[in-house]
């Protein structure tokens, strides 16, 4: 009997979808990994590093103390009764605690909340974003979603009719968006990003695509810009914001900003300006440019990935749009309390003169410092080996280097039937452990090869990490070499 | 050039057809009559701890010290955690490096499945393997990506029961399949009837649908019954027959209120019936830490598990689970806590076993108050609650009500409701949000306000209703 649901007969939009950051190579290396535990020795390497997923926790970095405190205190509210928590917990989280717990209707964080996420937590997020832009937000446009990638498959779903509805798209992106755009049915429609200006957008060259996207009879309805940019970790000149938000007017299509790592800056020449900001800062109101910006805790200095919390505000939408937005969220009734409640405090964290400020300044500013060092010494080290260059990463937590690989190892990655990054790639894991994403899982200029590497291991493995894949690389270089 | 902003019109049809009634127009309504100061009881959603039931201790404590660590460090930690909520945050955060805070392997905490897969294997009898145990945050997300894959396009076809919860018609519309109903036999306590069922399949194959999966509800939503042995026994064949894909929502598992039709679940029956059938019947058994005595419904924790399904196919289940990353750490801890709770001699059981008793016995007083208290009501029949947290019961409106509902452009049943939430501020589901048969009405309310509170508001809903019924009785007819 025929098994009913073989791959044969999936939904074929679920066969076509694509995310490399946990693909081929990544489940490659947890078998190498569980190799390393049953038969030590057997590999030219001690630890995989998982260089391929921006994911910091899970490589050292510390949750920030005040966050953690609070969180724990609305998980059980009960220690709030107890006289001992002040000799463990700071009084600012005590408060905190019990001024979020206060919001929530019976002080229930295990009860489902409002679709759109608690109001009083709303209003905290809108103070933030108010304070963070200098023009009014409000708790009605926010949505709290399990991490920002559910608002994005939301947005996804809303747009996309059919296999002629179009996304722009920047290459290269984080394959969430190609992902999302397959498994929705919808057409990606490229921009590509200048990789010898630092990675720049050129709404020319934007321009040029939508239009021959419309020319092949592509409905082109929204633009995703990535700002700070992942895998690129460019961010946008203030200038070309300006230009991006009116084009996006002109042609009446709806800004996807994902702004996730809004709070991952490293260069002192560029700051980050949220595209709310911009759209506001031209004038426009609520009639004239559909936005969506989203946020993450998954990022920034937090990197509280696994509490799944994140934000999308919508502004510029009609009623009839807003509540078909609102009934969509309102299947999955809510998103994880936990999870708002870390998105507000990212929003509203200690200032100065509370009692954890000082603490808490120190934690984000090491994260932060850290961060920097080491994007800056991944990039020199990329940069001194022959054959590859590297941008510099501004903002985010990656970088994506150029590999200018030669004939004959293009020739041996087709012999292999893998694309030449991914080849690179495999045979970087095989030899030193590290993992990284081939530049074909985000999109590059074709003939073009990168991989994507986090700059998140350790500071004091970053060392080893360098001088192992200089080792690799001068080694595989000189056995393809023309 | 282009479109001014983002038009209603230029939406997704598919978005457009998703109706969820339990957060729709009488919530709605009822939300702002809150916000009006009118003392609301929301009775429109399952959630437990939003009426008054208190979280489980021994959870809320690991799951704290999950959350901040540096507590382990500290000497007076014992003073106000026990021992083995100590213990138990250090094996959770064993498991999880990086912590509550890092992206966990994509189909959850390995540990975590390895907990579920145990619990599965002590309650069924049969060994599970935890590699096809999927975390994801809540059922329903769980629910959706299996329909997803499923559903290719309009001529698929999803049986699904009615009355049903709507996560199954929304999410069908929202992926442009077919749902096939088939109807619960209210007379018979809301029983299978397999008759209808096949009926329902030959007529929508004539019309062109393939049949690609049945969904049940066991215990059900709304209607609470719980399925025999005998009838899983003949779902199952039926799947088996018809080569479709078993959707098991067993979310309720925990949530029952007789001794006749104990909890079992899909897959113990599948195997228990051996041979060619029990490697061949494709299953997915979905439970969640929402319901049952736990009621976490804002951890937003929960897990499928697959039996039967296709290594190729279970690769790409994975593909588009790794799209989200992770399910939410806290919540993963949360189902491996449920799936292996404190035990006799530990020393958070007792309080773990009087808190949980006293919540499971007090639901069960609930179901028969609700169900009795509807039945001494006017036109109003209410099969008993089986299980679940529903009473769905059936309201025979007189003609001259619908007449007037529907000249006010509502349906019956939602006029009703919304009639009954402005009197008493009792805020319902009209059954319509779940499908009932054509000219009959229901409603459903949850079994979950505090039992202290219930005389009160079975009595403001009877006088509610007979002035109701009073009021529109044609007595032309009599």
């Amino acid at each position: 009997m025929a098994a009913t649901v073989a791959v044969e007969n999936l939904n074929p939009k679920v066969l076509k979808c694509e995310y490399a950051v946990r693909g081929e190579i990544v489940i490659h290396a947890q078998r190498l990994q569980q190799q390393l535990q049953t038969q030590p020795g057997s590999l030219p390497f001690d630890e995989i590093l998982y260089c391929n997923i921006g994911n910091p926790q899970s490589l050292g970095q510390q949750p920030v103390t005040f966050f953690r405190e609070v969180l724990a205190l609305c998980d059980h509210p009960y220690l709030l009764q107890r006289d001992e928590i002040k000799s463990l917990f700071s009084a600012d989280s005590i408060s905190r605690a019990k001024q979020i717990l206060a919001s929530i209707p019976g002080k229930a964080t295990g009860a489902y909340s409002h679709s759109q996420g608690i109001k009083g937590l709303r209003d905290t997020i809108a103070a933030g974003i108010t304070s963070r832009d200098g023009f009014p937000a409000n708790a009605d446009d926010i949505f709290l979603t399990d991490g920002a990638s559910p608002g994005v498959h939301l947005m996804m779903q809303l747009l996309i009719r059919n296999e002629k509805d179009g996304i722009l798209v920047p290459i290269p992106q984080y394959p969430l968006y190609s992902a999302s755009i397959a498994l929705h049915g919808g057409a990606l429609v490229p921009y590509y990003l200048n990789e010898s200006t630092g990675w720049g957008l050129e709404i020319s060259d934007v321009k040029k695509q939508l239009e021959d996207a419309r020319s092949k009879g592509i409905d082109v309805r929204a633009l995703v810009v990535i700002n700070p940019g992942n895998p690129t970790g460019q961010v946008l000149a203030e200038e070309n914001q300006y230009d991006i938000v009116k084009f996006c007017k002109n042609e009446g299509l709806v800004l996807l900003a994902d702004e996730v790592y809004q709070e991952n800056i490293y260069v002192d020449n560029k700051k980050f300006h949220s595209f709310k900001k911009i759209v506001r800062s031209l004038g426009y109101g609520e009639e004239d440019l559909p936005l969506v910006s989203y946020q993450s805790v998954s990022k920034g200095y937090y990197g509280e990935c696994g509490k799944r919390g994140g934000y999308m505000e919508i502004t510029g939408f009609s009623a009839p749009v807003r509540e078909q937005i609102y009934k969509i969220a309102s299947v999955n009734l809510c998103s994880n309390i936990s999870g708002q409640i870390l998105a507000s405090l990212i929003m509203n964290p200690p200032k100065a003169g509370d009692e954890s400020y000082a603490s808490y300044k120190a934690e984000k500013d090491g994260i932060i410092a850290s961060l920097t060092r080491r994007a800056k010494s991944l990039e020199d080290a990329f940069n001194k080996l022959d054959g590859i260059t590297c941008n510099e990463a501004e903002g985010a937590m990656y970088l994506f280097p150029q590999l200018s690989l030669p004939q004959k190892a293009i020739q041996a990655a087709k012999a292999a039937n893998k694309a030449p990054d991914a080849f690179y790639a495999l045979r970087l894991l095989e030899s030193t452990g590290i993992v990284v994403v081939p530049g074909s899982g985000f999109g590059q200029v074709p003939g073009t090869w990168h991989f994507r590497c986090t700059i998140l291991p350790q500071e004091e493995k970053i060392p080893a990490i360098i001088s192992r894949f200089k080792v690799f690389h001068e080694a595989f270089m000189a056995e393809y070499h023309d | 050039m282009g479109r001014k902003g983002l038009d209603y019109e230029d939406l997704n049809e598919n978005v457009k057809k998703v109706q969820y009634a339990v957060r729709g127009e009488l919530y709605l309504r009822a939300s702002e009559l809150q916000k009006e100061g009118k003392r609301i009881i929301f009775t429109n959603v399952g959630n437990p701890h939003a009426l008054g039931q208190k979280p489980l201790t021994f959870p809320r404590q690991v799951v704290a010290l999950c959350q901040a660590p540096f507590l382990l460090d500290d000497p007076n930690v014992g003073l106000i955690f026990p021992a083995d909520a100590i213990a138990r945050a250090k094996h959770y955060l064993a498991m999880a490096p990086g912590g509550l805070g890092a992206y966990s392997d994509s189909r959850g905490i390995p540990g975590v499945r390895k907990e579920v897969a145990e619990f599965i294997q002590r309650r069924d009898g049969y060994p599970s393997d935890p590699e096809l145990i999927y975390l994801t945050d809540g059922a329903s997300k769980g629910v959706m990506q299996m329909l997803n894959a499923i559903i290719r396009n309009g001529r698929d076809g999803i049986l699904v029961p009615v009355p049903q919860y709507p996560l199954y018609s929304a999410a069908i519309s929202l992926f442009g399949g077919s749902l096939v109903p088939y109807y619960l036999d209210e007379e018979a306590n809301w029983g299978l009837d397999l008759v209808n069922t096949r009926q329902s399949v030959a007529a929508a194959r004539s019309n062109g649908i393939t049949i690609r999966a049945m969904v049940i509800i066991n215990p059900g939503n709304p209607t609470g019954q719980c399925l025999s042995e005998a009838n899983l026994k003949e779902i199952l064949n039926f799947c088996y027959q018809e080569n479709l894909v078993l959707l098991a929502d067993e979310v309720y598992q925990q949530n029952v209120y007789q001794d006749e039709r104990p909890f079992i679940s899909s897959r113990k029956v599948l195997f228990d019936m051996g041979g060619p059938i029990s490697r061949e019947v494709q299953l997915v058994s979905f439970h969640t830490v929402s319901k049952g005595y736990w009621g976490e419904c804002g951890q937003r924790g929960g897990y499928f598990e697959m039996t039967n399904i296709p290594p190729k196919t279970v690769d790409e289940i994975y593909k588009v689970a790794s799209i989200a990353l992770s399910p939410n750490v806290p919540g993963q801890i949360f189902m491996g806590l449920m799936m292996s709770p404190p035990k006799p001699g530990d020393i958070s059981y007792p309080k773990f076993a009087t808190e949980s008793k006293s919540i499971l016995d007090s639901l069960r007083r609930r179901a028969q108050i609700m169900t009795d208290g509807f039945n001494s009501c006017r036109n109003v029949v209410c099969n008993f609650t089986e299980g679940a947290m529903y009473s769905f019961p059936q309201i025979r409106l007189p003609q001259r009500a619908m007449d007037t509902a529907r000249s006010a452009g509502k349906e019956p049943d939602v006029f009703y409701c919304l009639k009954l939430l402005e009197a008493t501020g009792i805020s319902t589901v009209p059954g319509s949000g779940f499908g009932q048969k054509e000219g009959v009405f229901h409603l459903r309310t949850t079994i979950l306000p505090a039992e202290e509170d219930m005389p009160a508001i079975m009595s403001s809903f009877k006088k509610f209703n007979d002035s109701f019924m009073e009021q529109y009785q044609d007595y032309s007819k009599l």
